[in-house]
């Protein structure tokens, strides 16, 4: 066990004597928060048409490109599973588009070490962009036969709005390792 | 942002295996998502049991947010109605006055078509509906549009009942859990209802669009009848829906049809309603040609 450290000034994450981040907190948050974004969207609106954007992968990506290595590279595979069992799409199609963005990201993130935000923004955007095209041609092959722009002001919404989110899991990532009270 | 450090596996044997299996599963989660893909293609139900255990397991979260929902656009029709109180006091008020005389006179009519049908001695048969429930959530970013019932098989809920609201026609129901049901709304692609217009009884079908509007697409072709803000009612035809009840108000036209606002937004539908099927398949008489009696 490690020594308790002295808390500075400044110091966003101060350890006290019986304070210490929780890994269950640690370790859930991500994973659940992916989760709650790909469900309860669905429970929030009663959309009439598509134009809510795929907030599950969003959280993802915001995730993946903050913390890389947080989530396994096979994240995709369950939570993607989950998001198919809520989203109307046919199922197979978060997995297969969640755990190839996954992939493309590492990548990326081999290519390119070193990044801005502005970078990760643009990998969001590119990934966002295909998810939502190739939903659409999936959801179009079992079924429906939806036309493309249909899916345009989602598709805004989704790259526009993902600085928010990272926002929204820069603070979920604090909140992640926020010290808990440590009994005995 | 600096690249992350602990990405090298370094000498530990451990770390590489684990590095090493990330990547297979990851690659083996996109065939098997690919390969589930192509399952659905072929049957699109094959997982209906799931998604329903699922939308159960997830309903009580889902109902308490409908509940929330329904307080909140509540609230904001209060503080919307405030802006514009005055003028559409007068407004409603003149309405009222109209609809109460219209109102008279539908009695009236409605008195007099019972009186004909008791003398045709034609049974008046209004459906009693199996359930009454809540919508409890829809897809919210995928093309395909369906929405979440809260009540299932307990409730004696199945495949291919209608769903309306006090509005019009909101869907029919395409999967069946135990305590919820997803509906396939009219506004799917793949959601096809045959309509008459109410004023004359032109026939056509609505397909829904993806975004909230049906398309209208006449059967006989020919020179297009509609005009912006006809009504168009379920015809009946095909014995899924019940006839007359409302579907879409036609908001701009088409070469060969229109494109039809749905009536009853499902958005602003708190209370549904599921009606039994109007005639079950196996009960629909084949049409017999006949020779008309002069």
């Amino acid at each position: 066990m490690k020594a308790p450290r002295i808390a500075r000034s400044g110091d966003r994450y101060p350890q006290q004597i019986d304070r210490a981040p929780s890994t269950l907190l640690a370790g859930a948050v991500p994973w659940l928060s992916v989760m709650l974004a790909s469900a309860a969207p669905g429970w929030a609106f009663i959309a009439s048409a598509p134009i809510v954007p795929p907030l599950g992968l969003m959280v993802l990506l915001g995730w993946r490109l903050l913390r890389p290595g947080l989530l396994p590279l096979w994240a995709g595979l369950p939570l993607g599973l989950f998001d198919d069992l809520y989203s109307g799409q046919p199922l197979g199609s978060a997995i297969l588009l969640w755990s190839l963005a996954m992939i493309v990201l590492e990548i990326v993130e081999t290519r390119f070490p070193w990044r801005n935000f502005l970078q990760d923004w643009m990998a969001a955007a590119g990934l966002l962009s295909a998810a939502i095209f190739f939903g659409t041609v999936f959801a179009n092959l079992t079924g429906g036969s939806t036309r493309l722009s249909v899916m345009n002001p989602q598709l805004l919404i989704a790259v526009l709005g993902y600085p928010v989110i990272g926002r929204l899991v820069a603070v979920l990532d604090r909140f992640r390792l926020l010290n808990v009270r440590v009994l005995g | 942002m600096a690249p992350p450090t602990n990405r090298r596996p370094g000498f530990s044997r451990r770390a590489q295996y684990s590095l090493f299996t990330g990547y297979i599963v990851a690659i083996v989660g996109a065939g098997l998502g690919a390969v589930l893909l192509i399952v659905t293609a072929l049957s699109p139900h094959a997982f209906a049991s799931v998604r329903g255990a699922a939308s159960d397991a997830t309903s009580p979260a889902a109902a308490a947010t409908a509940q929330a929902r329904g307080a909140g656009q509540g609230l904001f029709a209060i503080v919307a109605g405030y802006i514009a109180a005055g003028s559409q006091n007068a407004q409603l008020r003149h309405e009222a006055e109209i609809a109460r005389v219209r109102l008279a006179e539908a009695a009236a009519v409605s008195d007099e078509n019972r009186r004909l049908k008791a003398t045709l001695a034609l049974m008046d048969e209004e459906p009693r509906p199996v359930a009454a429930a809540r919508l409890i959530g829809s897809t919210a970013n995928s093309s395909r549009r369906f929405a979440t019932l809260s009540v299932g098989s307990d409730r004696g809920v199945a495949v291919g009942m209608p769903v309306r609201a006090p509005l019009g026609l909101i869907g029919r129901v395409l999967e069946v859990g135990h305590r919820t049901a997803r509906v396939l709304l009219i506004t799917d692609t793949e959601s096809v209802v045959p309509v008459r217009r109410a004023a004359d009884g032109v026939a056509a079908f609505a397909q829904g669009r993806a975004d909230g509007s049906v398309q209208i697409r006449l059967i006989s072709l020919g020179v297009n009848p509609l005009k912006r803000g006809d009504v168009m009612v379920t015809s009946g035809s095909g014995g899924l829906y019940r006839p007359d009840i409302a579907v879409a108000v036609v908001a701009s036209l088409t070469r060969d049809g229109a494109v039809a606002r749905v009536l009853s937004d499902p958005a602003a539908s708190d209370l549904v309603v599921v009606d039994p099927m109007w005639q079950p398949p196996s009960d629909v008489p084949v049409p017999v040609p006949t020779k008309a009696k002069r």
